[in-house]
């Protein structure tokens, strides 16, 4: 490691560069960016920081654009199959005794449509899309350990491979996205159904621990100079508390379901009551990760709130530091809510009280980042462009979903909704309200800087208004039916309950919910091919990640931005100021302190490789064949150890010798 | 204030119920429990409301000013800020005032639920199974202990205890026009006390997902007055009718002979298996395979002949009968009132 040698005055020379001072120059390096002029500078990182060529480069990269944007496109097709599960599901429940779809089959559909959206989709999707900003807006080149972050990519496609192949086998989890014990147990749910749940989960989870580990030393050390941590895009923000929520949550389903295997391959009795162990025992585990998985699901939904509504608002965000407060609030809070999924197991009634108090709570600091949100909308028209829309659209349909919450935080109230269509109608408002209506949102908002290309404006306002009166009118009547008495995970209910009319409705509306998504990917791909040429900033945006051409080039940026502002492209109209003194022919990042955000070393960033790859095959071996024996534990550690030595193996540069 | 306010989300209770025959329905309560969480439902829906049209209008209203798209970003006007910055300190205020309301408001609504049925004189062990419910009533005296299935008789306007538990996975006992739901777990028992106000049937199903027939897990409540709900106790407590008639007892002997005495019991006579509903009095209910059939000699033939094409993954098999032996047995179990 060199030692620093990288300065941020705000007072620079004409051209606004900063220069490299008292530097010792090793013998062993090369040559810097410090004067270089632009053209050559291109060539040289160019040369450093491409994907290698061929299938094998390709399966090789790690640049993090790279490893999003497959990150991205998987996790919407796993949306559009999750989706698909829900239109059967809807079509056999249009009228009372359809018999479309059999109950094994249909207890197949909701377990996978849960698990495909909670698991394969909103987590990774969220991630993803900070896989690919937070980088670009922190102004670095590359993210932390960028090799686990593409082993992440691949764990992650085995196990929502595994579980889709599971579906087609006719071998899917059938006992909810919650799997509770004993009916997932071993005397109850026979076969492998259950196992592939278990094994689903920690694949996933093994996934999304990696990526929130990068994500966090992303933040923390590699902030481009300048950026103390009242300068950080709430984005960025939310990206952090989201990824040290996931690190706290994760491991506790990661228990559950290993405990969960435990009793099924093993024979252990954790969860067996007849033999000492305890059914509950299963949801407090799982509500202890499952709880803040809503907030790891909604928070960075909430940064891209964050990130829109400031540039067609035309202002920096109102209450920057309420902003942050209140997401670092709520993902303390988020750990103290579990309990009020289990108000209806028999919890003694005051402590059950104390989780009615924690759940109200938490609507204080998510009340502070609504009301901050609107104050930045007051000081005039907004822009209304389509990310506004979906913005506009998350206000009035995820604050729905946020009162409907304080009723469920209520244990009287809930005994009488828990488990019926009005939790349903509750949890997607909220998801869907409050993370993919930001999403599609963002997506119309970034796209440009990903593809260097708009989206059709005409076409995103159609899939705006098809989206949301498809979503109205399919979830708004579920609160109705759900105080009517229908409970959730039916496949079937008797005509003499008067349930089939709003059924109907409710069905349509999902029919067309689902349309507007045909419409977003037409949108997407006629975007692709035909879109109109964005340029670095279409929207005037003020975030780092437009300072950089689109789509970015492989390391990022020329030159590394200096920060002086939240806004860094509004406080600096013109160029922005630079630091130099980063060598050009090799991965050299710019390490930052944590809170003032000094430059403080230069450190190397990994070269592309196929280990992790091979690693992650190892590792899904592993916990495929897991499901049939515990054996596979011992033979499957001999590959993965093989494949991380070659992933570790010293490579001889200067760094490693020293 | 608390009864006006009833009133009024009773009758606005009453429009959005038009067409919904409210048998099974949270917002048609007929217990003091259910109206107890009936009201807090609209009261907090209400409540809701005001605070969803409120922010509504807050996102709405820069919809109608000048645009500043013109203007320089970052030149704000702090004086501005400073005003914005006091309306968002009142709403939070506001909001926190609001949520400790609610939250005293859930626990004394809590309380008052608890206290319902703190003098319960009849005390029922409902035991959850897949994919129907065992109904005990406790007695001191053991003669008087009965056991059925499905549908529980209570006597009206009285307080009931019951004690929830399950042999099997997890259920949950919901009869959503007399109480809220309580979970049904193995290894534990709960404790839910349900009053009815008045006679009447009640429907009710099982809340929590428990495989594959979740759905088609259905009780009633029936309320009676004392005096026939004591009638009907003692009516159950009198072992099976004798068959009358050839076919029935063709029917009986059948019944002892194949393999339905394996699961079921029959009071009075050798046919004593547990693992399936009680059938000594099968032809005194309402409904078949827990909610799933309404009583009828068709209805118990098609069942008997075909259980896993009604619901599909019961555990009720399949018995080879030809169509004499059918009917025989389904004589004779309508025989058993």
């Amino acid at each position: 490691m060199s030692s620093a040698d990288l300065t941020s005055e705000r007072d620079l020379p004409p051209e606004r560069e900063t220069s490299a001072k008292g530097d010792l120059a090793p013998e062993h390096d090369g040559p810097r960016d410090t004067g270089m002029d632009d053209a050559s500078l291109h060539r040289w990182l160019a040369r450093t920081w491409r994907t290698p060529p061929g299938i094998i480069g390709a399966l090789s990269s790690v640049d993090h654009k790279v490893i999003a944007r497959r990150y991205l496109i998987t996790a919407f097709v796993f949306l559009c199959l999750g989706g698909l599960n829900a239109v059967a599901m809807r079509i056999q429940l249009s009228g009372p005794q359809r018999g479309l779809i059999g109950p094994d089959l249909y207890n197949q559909l909701f377990t996978m449509h849960g698990v495909t959206m909670m698991f394969l989709f909103a987590v990774p999707i969220v991630q993803a899309t900070g896989i690919y900003l937070v980088p670009l807006m922190v102004g670095t080149r590359n993210i932390a350990f960028p090799r686990l972050n593409a082993f992440s990519y691949w764990v992650y496609l085995s196990g929502g491979a595994f579980a889709w192949i599971s579906f087609l086998l006719n071998m899917a989890p059938d006992v909810g996205w919650f799997a509770y014990v004993p009916l997932s147990g071993p005397e109850f749910g026979p076969g492998k159904r259950a196992d592939v749940w278990a094994q689903m989960i920690t694949y996933t989870e093994v996934s999304s621990l990696a990526v929130a580990v990068a994500t966090i030393v992303t933040v923390l050390k590699q902030r481009a100079p300048g950026m103390s941590l009242d300068k950080i895009p709430l984005y960025v923000w939310a990206l952090l508390v989201t990824s040290f929520v996931v690190l706290f949550a994760m491991p506790a389903v990661m228990i559950t379901s290993t405990f969960l295997i435990l009793d099924r391959l093993v024979g252990t009795h954790i969860f067996n009551p007849a033999e000492g162990g305890d059914a509950l025992l299963f949801q407090h585990l799982f509500w202890f990760f499952g709880h803040p998985e809503v907030y790891i699901i909604f928070l960075p939904a909430t940064g891209m709130v964050s990130a829109i509504i400031p540039v067609f608002a035309r202002r920096p965000v109102f209450g920057y530091l309420g902003l942050v407060l209140s997401l670092i609030a709520v993902g303390f809070l988020s750990f103290g809510l579990w309990v009020h999924h289990m108000f209806a197991t028999g919890l003694p009634k005051l402590g059950a009280s104390f989780f009615t108090a924690s759940s109200m709570m938490i609507a204080i600091p998510n009340g502070v980042q609504i009301f901050c949100w609107l104050a930045s909308l007051w000081d005039g028209r907004p822009v209304i462009r389509t990310p506004l829309l979906f913005v506009f659209g998350f206000f009035f349909i995820f604050v729905i979903g946020g009162l409907s919450g304080v009723m469920l935080a209520s244990v009287p109230l809930d005994l009488q909704v828990h488990d019926t269509y009005f939790v349903v109608a509750h949890f997607h408002y909220v998801l869907i309200g409050g993370s993919v209506f930001p999403l599609l949102g963002a997506t119309y908002f970034w796209f440009p800087k990903i593809t260097g290309r708009m989206m059709s404006e005409r076409l995103g306002r159609w899939h705006f208004w098809l989206a949301f009166i498809g979503f109205n009118a399919a979830f708004f009547p579920m609160h109705l039916v759900g105080l009517w008495g229908m409970p959730r995970r039916v496949y079937t209910y008797p005509a003499e309950l008067g349930w089939g009319n709003i059924n109907l409705l409710i069905s349509a509306g999902a029919v067309l919910f689902f349309l507007s998504f045909v419409l977003f990917a037409f949108n997407l791909v006629h975007g692709v091919l035909r879109g109109v040429p964005a340029g670095d900033n279409p929207w005037d945006a003020g975030t780092l990640e437009w300072a950089t051409s689109s789509p970015p080039p492989s390391y990022n940026f020329t030159r590394i931005p200096v920060v002086t502002n939240v806004e860094p492209l509004w406080a600096e109209r013109g160029t922005l100021p630079v630091a130099t003194g980063l060598r050009v022919d090799a991965r050299e990042l710019l390490i930052s302190t944590v809170a003032e955000a000094h430059p403080d070393i230069r450190e190397k960033s990994a070269t592309p490789s196929i280990w992790p790859l091979l690693a992650a095959i190892a590792v899904g071996g592993t916990f495929l064949y897991s499901i049939f024996t515990p054996w596979a534990i011992v033979w499957g550690a001999a590959p993965i150890a093989i494949t991380l030595i070659g992933w570790f193996w010293p490579k001889g540069d200067p760094e490693d010798e020293e | 204030m608390k009864r006006i306010l009833s009133m009024a989300f009773a009758s606005a209770g009453a429009l959005s119920l038009q067409g919904c025959a409210g048998l099974q329905s949270a917002l048609d309560p007929k217990g003091p429990a259910a109206s107890e969480l009936a009201w807090l439902i609209w009261f907090f829906t209400g409540l809701c409301a005001v605070v969803w049209v409120l922010v509504m209008i807050a996102l709405a209203a820069p919809l109608t000013m000048r645009s500043r798209a013109q203007a320089e970003p970052l030149a704000i006007d702090p004086g501005a800020d400073g005003r914005k910055l006091r309306v968002v300190m009142t709403a939070v205020g506001v909001t926190a005032v609001i949520l400790v309301g609610l939250t005293l408001l859930s626990f004394f609504a809590n309380r008052t639920l608890a206290a319902i049925g703190s003098d319960a004189a009849l005390t029922i062990r409902v035991t959850g199974h897949q994919w129907w419910w065992e109904v005990r009533y406790e007695n001191a005296m053991p003669s008087r202990i009965l056991t059925t299935a499905n549908e529980i008789h209570i006597p009206s306007g009285e307080p009931v205890r019951l004690l929830l538990t399950s042999t099997d996975v997890i259920h949950s006992f919901w009869i959503p026009s007399l109480s809220g739901k309580l979970d049904l777990i193995p290894g534990h028992t709960n404790v839910l006390d349900i009053k009815a106000d008045k006679p009447g049937v009640y429907r009710g199903q099982c809340a929590e997902f428990c495989g594959v027939q979740h759905a088609n897990m259905g009780t009633f409540i029936i309320a009676e007055p004392r005096a026939k709900f004591d009638t009907w106790w003692n009516d159950q407590l009198r072992p099976a009718a004798d068959p009358t008639g050839d076919e029935a007892k063709a029917g009986e002997d059948l019944f002892q002979r194949r393999p339905c005495v394996m699961c079921h019991r029959i009071g009075g006579t050798p046919a004593g298996g547990t693992v399936a509903p009680d059938l000594t009095h099968i032809a005194s209910r309402q409904t078949l395979a827990a909610g799933t059939l309404t009583m009828s000699r068709g209805n118990l033939a098609a069942w008997i002949a075909d259980p896993q094409s009604i619901k599909p993954g019961s555990h009720m098999p399949v018995v080879e009968l030809n169509g004499d032996e059918l009917n025989a047995i389904v004589a004779y179990l309508e025989g058993l009132k």
